[in-house]
């Protein structure tokens, strides 16, 4: 709708202002900074006026006009990065309509910015960190811890392809909608997103807790001697082919066990025949529960490792 | 190490140092910070390999609103430059890897006192931003905003830089005389950290609806024959199907009040 880039200034043409393709592209461009000058006073606000500059150039030309919006523009902002991007579209529509006249006041603009982050934060952060990224991460790890290159490259190629994707659709799609988008805010599209992305991400989560968090009991928990039969008599195999070919044989219906006189069972092997990974979903149920109760990450990260210690010391891990 | 390598770890780590708190290109996740570091210190196939680690323990790392996380961009990168020093001094791999993830997790903690740091500086930097729009001065908003990044990209930067210059014998005689119990104790530590990111991940989306997903996920992934994308697909399928369902439900609801969506949909073929 706004193509048309040779309206070449702002002052000459007293018409129209708007916003071209160019000018909206620069926005985009300069809102990957978003968060460079966060801060704990009002947090992105440095960000989104750096983002806004562009726009705030073409459409106004007077010094009291540009002073006032990069001021309304440095005003506290704190939403997810990636979501934000609907937001400046929205805003960007809402200034092209005041450097057009239109009575929208500085408490409009700044309440659509506030009223849309909070929603949108509640989207972005389960879909983008607890959904996207840890299984496109998870994906790339699991091919990296083989050495593979192509387990980096994958995450960070998927990842950013993603993410300019995100960037530039919603944007042009805020500027595009308008204020009306607030309307599909409030509607059930944003909660079935974020219902999704949390089963999908509750769902892999389950599958890396029992693929990659690795607890190893092994304590003996018994050692029975087998029943004749049950193992190779090692004994009674000779060193030629015909002996190999006979142990061979007797291993393939007998299974591991078969290997010695006596059945050695750790502790880990019997959690693992009631469930494998039960050990694990222990560990990181108790982990859910310890930061419900606001003990720090880090403390129950170095507790951890100083369980491994002691239990590597006294043999037991 | 040669000037070329240090000036190279430099601009790694001044991007991971950046991305810790744009989290655009995520330079300063483990499995891409990592991986640059070890392609210029030389031992990619190692660095690729810590970076696979450290990213299954810091998959549930995120930065919510003004919460931090553990710092990932120092841990992955300080990590790998000591992994390349004890690999200059002729370390077993498997050992040099293992111990830097243990390392990486205190500093993690650094990191996160380093990146509060900046963020009160930047505090200041706003308020310069601040005199700047009065003046409509759209270049020196800039400069700020520029500013205020390259801070937060020294901030990694300068540690790692200064990791360098740690002489490779000091490395080695660290590792050399820890025993055995010590360097195997974190190995296994190693294995179970991985659990307090996943349950940062559950704590922040478990609701009553969506537990059972875990429950299917954690049981079908005992089954070696499914990739991790093959879960993506299931997971993906199940989450689809849920919400057409729960929707069928909701539009039946108030009308025919059958409580079972499936029914209704066969009595409309009827």
């Amino acid at each position: 709708m706004a193509e048309e880039t040779s309206d070449k200034t702002t002052e000459k043409d007293p018409k129209r202002i708007t916003l071209s393709k160019g000018d909206r592209r620069a926005v985009c461009l300069r809102h990957q900074y978003l968060q460079g000058s966060w801060n704990y006073e009002r947090m992105q606000n440095g960000g989104w006026c750096y983002a806004m500059i562009p726009a705030i150039k073409k459409l106004y030309s007077t010094k009291e006009d540009r002073a006032a919006a990069l001021k309304r523009h440095l005003e506290f902002y704190n939403t997810h990065p990636y979501v934000s991007a609907p937001v400046i579209g929205v805003t960007l529509a809402l200034e092209e309509e005041r450097a057009n006249g239109e009575p929208i006041d500085d408490a409009a603009i700044q309440g659509v910015k506030v009223g849309m982050m909070g929603p949108l934060a509640g989207v972005g952060d389960p879909v983008f960190w607890f959904t996207i990224r840890p299984i496109l991460g998870a994906l790339g790890a699991s091919l990296a811890l083989a050495g593979s290159i192509v387990g980096p490259l994958l995450f960070f190629v998927a990842w950013n392809i993603i993410r300019i994707a995100f960037l530039w659709y919603t944007q042009e799609f805020g500027y595009r909608v308008g204020t009306e988008i607030t309307k599909d805010l409030s509607g059930g599209m944003l909660g079935r997103i974020t219902e999704g992305a949390s089963i999908l991400g509750m769902f892999i989560i389950g599958a890396l807790v029992e693929r990659w968090v690795s607890i190893s009991f092994t304590p003996i928990v018994s050692t029975v001697k087998q029943s004749e039969g049950a193992f190779i008599d090692w004994s009674k195999i000779t060193g030629d082919a015909a002996g190999i070919k006979s142990a061979l044989t007797q291993y393939s219906s007998l299974g591991v066990n078969g290997l010695d006189e006596y059945k050695v069972t750790t502790l880990q092997q019997n959690l693992d025949s009631l469930i494998p990974g039960l050990a694990a979903l222990g560990l990181t149920l108790l982990c859910c529960h310890l930061l419900k109760k606001k003990v720090s990450p880090i403390a129950i990260i170095l507790a951890l490792f100083g369980v491994g210690i002691i239990g590597r010391f006294f043999k037991f891990m | 190490m040669s000037p070329i390598t240090i000036l190279l770890v430099f601009i790694v780590s001044f991007l991971a140092g950046m991305e810790g708190i744009l989290d655009e290109w995520e330079f300063h996740q483990p499995l891409v910070a990592c991986t640059l570091i070890g392609i210029v210190t030389g031992h990619p196939t190692e660095g690729i390999m810590l970076g696979g680690s450290l990213q299954m323990i810091a998959l549930g790392w995120a930065n919510i609103g003004a919460a931090v996380a553990p710092d990932a961009a120092l841990a992955s990168v300080a990590s790998a430059i000591l992994m390349a020093l004890a690999l200059n001094g002729n370390q077993d791999p498997t050992n040099a890897i293992s111990t830097s993830i243990a390392l990486a997790i205190p500093l993690s903690v650094a990191g996160l006192f380093l990146t509060m740091l900046c963020r009160t500086i930047a505090i200041p930097m706003v308020h310069a931003m601040d005199a700047a729009a009065e003046r409509a001065d759209f270049r020196a908003i800039e400069v700020w905003q520029v500013l205020a990044i390259c801070l937060q990209g020294i901030r990694i930067a300068i540690p790692a830089t200064a990791l360098c210059f740690i002489p490779v014998d000091a490395v080695t005689a660290v590792l050399s005389a820890m025993p055995a119990w010590l360097s195997g104790g974190m190995q296994v530590g190693g294995g179970m950290v991985a659990a307090v990111g996943y349950a940062m991940v559950i704590n922040m989306m478990a609701t009553k609806e969506t537990w059972p997903f875990f429950a299917l996920g954690f049981v079908l992934a005992a089954l070696s024959g499914l990739t991790l994308i093959a879960l993506g697909v299931i997971g993906l399928s199940l989450a689809l199907i849920y919400l057409g369902l729960k929707e069928l439900a909701t539009q039946n609801g108030g009308a025919a009040g059958s409580g079972d969506p499936l029914g209704d949909i066969l009595d409309d073929y009827e």
